[in-house]
């Protein structure tokens, strides 16, 4: 399928968002579904606290997340040295950083629609779980988390769509670099400043929407899929 | 049977029996108790709704906490608010048979059974499959089932478990008339035959008469009496709680003899006396417990000549129920043997008929209805 035509950068581009969002998706699906099973079962002081900053990312400018996670993660930044100094790690200006800047966007989305299925599974499945002898972990993964599973997938669609066209964070903090951190949005939004390219920023624009559609299809097909097999057991 | 009516369990203390000692508060609602509960046959905790029983299960079961108090398994403490010790559910290895059944909706039937298999028991799933006929749904998922259904599984998941102690959440809760009896012949035949004592929640005079050999009687989250059934049933203090106008005793009588064109089937009491009941299928030999409601139960002085009781029984009155004011009945407690009678009468005829203990009477009882154990 040469056929596509679409361009190197164009292509790289592609490989770049998909691989950026599927990096992304995966570091926050522990954490996220931890917090989300905290948030549904457990009370604590300050949770209404962690609740707010949780969903800090949905209604904070993208670009202060960006410039935040320069000022700690960067080179200077208290979390960055520790990661150069221990791990070798750097992380802004890379792709993996894109990566860390798309987690973070996705994070509330995740959290949320993994909480509310957490909430719907019955308690009382759970206790009945453990009075036939499975201990809390067991319970977890045999019993709530299946039992989530259909929510779980959608918050992790969710996440990846959102890591996927990230724009704002990603350039604050892991800039524009071609074959690096440049994913779609930034790709479109160079080729929007370059003059004479209204024809290519075209083509990625279509690029996108194709994109998105698959992926709005494909997780309808396995929210289909995943509700069938559940309708099936309820006969 | 004893006859007297003690105010404490008669049995000895076993090794393995359940001590408890509990005091929790939720809401206005306060439980307090302290009881021993027998480490054999059923035990049913009964009461009205809003009585406790349902929070002194989940205290056992560990599914929560007492505000103090402890919860004694044998020599092992399952719970101890003042030395701080709390074995959690999981590993406490006491089955519970909830309400609402509970079976988990991605699992077939076979893999509920499953979850909580101990290795030891799989050599008798086949035997608890059988005894609870489910055999053919094993490849079900529990959505497809029915109320009953879903309940025998449960119970069958639970046994599955290897409990030391089952517990059992009125586990026949909206099933209908005849679905609860079939669960219920099932209950009973399961106490009989598998050696785990059960405690047994219920709100339902006719279940706790059908199964339970133990008694824990609670009102307002305090224990009332407890004891052996057949004791707490002569008791007319208990009257009201213990079925009021449907109180009943229960008699042990062996099989004589059946009489199949009549479908009536003799019964002779341990101090030689016959007895006729509608028939039932067992042996002449074997023992049967028949339940008398008090309120079939009339006396005369003398064998009267002919009448429609096909069963007079001869009597010594040995107590007389105090009298309730505003109510024209009163509770006598026949000495049958080594078995108690209870009757009830008006005052009036009480007075007309000049009884006192040690009145020589002749109890006419009119139906006879059947425990579904056997003796």
């Amino acid at each position: 399928m040469a056929a596509l035509m679409l361009s190197e950068a164009e292509w790289q581009a592609i490989l770049i968002s998909l691989r950026v969002a599927g990096v992304a998706v995966g570091w926050i699906l522990v954490p996220g579904v931890a917090l989300a099973w905290l948030m549904a079962r457990r009370e604590f002081r300050g949770k209404a606290l962690l609740d707010g900053v949780l969903h800090l990312p949905l209604v904070l400018p993208p670009v202060v997340v960006g410039y935040l996670l320069l000022l700690s993660l960067g080179r200077q930044g208290w979390l960055g040295q520790w990661l150069d100094q221990w791990f070798g790690v750097t992380l802004p200006f890379t792709w993996q950083g894109a990566a860390v800047a798309g987690g973070v966007m996705a994070f509330p989305l995740l959290v949320r629609a993994v909480r509310l299925s957490l909430e719907a599974v019955d308690v009382k499945l759970e206790a009945a779980a453990s009075t036939l002898g499975a201990g809390r972990w067991r319970v977890f993964f045999t019993i709530t988390l299946p039992l989530a599973f259909p929510g779980l997938l959608t918050g992790g669609v969710l996440a990846f769509a959102r890591a996927l066209s990230e724009f704002g964070a990603t350039i604050t903090f892991a800039a524009n670099i071609p074959g690096e951190t440049r994913t779609l949005p930034l790709a479109l939004y160079t080729l929007i400043q370059t003059p004479g390219a209204e024809a290519a920023a075209a083509r990625l624009c279509v690029l996108s929407i194709v994109i998105a559609m698959l992926s709005l299809l494909a997780s309808e097909w396995l929210a289909r899929h995943a509700r069938r097999r559940l309708s099936e057991r309820d006969g | 049977m004893s006859s007297i009516t003690p105010t404490h369990d008669l049995h000895p203390q076993r090794r393995d029996d359940l001590q408890l000692t509990v005091d929790k508060r939720q809401g206005g609602f306060r439980l307090e108790a302290s009881l021993t509960l027998p480490a054999s046959g059923v035990t049913a905790l009964f009461g009205p709704s809003g009585s406790g029983k349902t929070s002194l299960l989940r205290l056992i079961a560990g599914l929560d906490r007492p505000d103090s108090g402890s919860i004694r398994l044998g020599h092992e403490t399952l719970t101890d608010t003042r030395r701080r010790r709390f074995v959690p559910p999981h590993r406490r290895r006491l089955g519970v048979v909830f309400q609402e059944a509970r079976l988990f909706p991605h699992y077939r039937v076979r893999g509920n059974l499953a979850y909580g298999m101990r290795g030891t028991a799989r050599a008798r799933l086949d035997d608890i499959v059988e005894l609870l006929g489910i055999g053919h749904l094993l490849e079900r998922f529990p959505a497809t089932l029915s109320g009953g259904e879903a309940r025998r599984v449960a119970i069958g998941r639970a046994l599955l478990s290897e409990p030391r102690l089952l517990l059992m959440d009125e586990p026949l809760t909206g099933l209908d008339g005849a679905r609860k009896q079939e669960l219920l012949d099932y209950i009973a035949r399961l106490a009989r035959d598998i050696d785990i004592p059960i405690v047994y929640v219920s709100h339902e005079t006719d279940e706790l008469i059908a199964i339970a050999d133990h008694l824990v009687l609670l009102e307002q989250g305090r224990v009332l009496a407890h004891g052996p059934l057949d004791d707490l049933l002569t008791r007319f203090e208990l009257t009201d709680q213990l079925g009021g106008f449907d109180a009943a005793s229960l008699i042990t009588a062996t099989v004589d003899g059946h009489e199949p064109h009549y479908a009536l089937t003799r019964l002779r009491l341990p101090d030689g006396q016959p007895l006729t009941i509608p028939i039932v299928d067992a042996a002449p030999g074997s023992r049967l417990r028949v339940r008398i409601p008090v309120r079939e139960v009339a006396l005369a002085l003398d064998e009267p000549g002919a009448t429609s009781y096909r069963n007079r029984l001869h009597a010594t009155v040995e107590e007389i129920g105090p009298p309730q004011p505003g109510r024209a009945a009163v509770e006598l407690r026949l000495r049958l043997g080594e078995q108690v009678l209870r009757a009830r009468l008006t005052r009036k005829s009480l007075d007309e008929m000049g009884l006192t203990t040690g009145t020589s009477v002749v109890a006419l009882v009119r139906s006879v209805s059947f425990d579904t154990r056997r003796g």
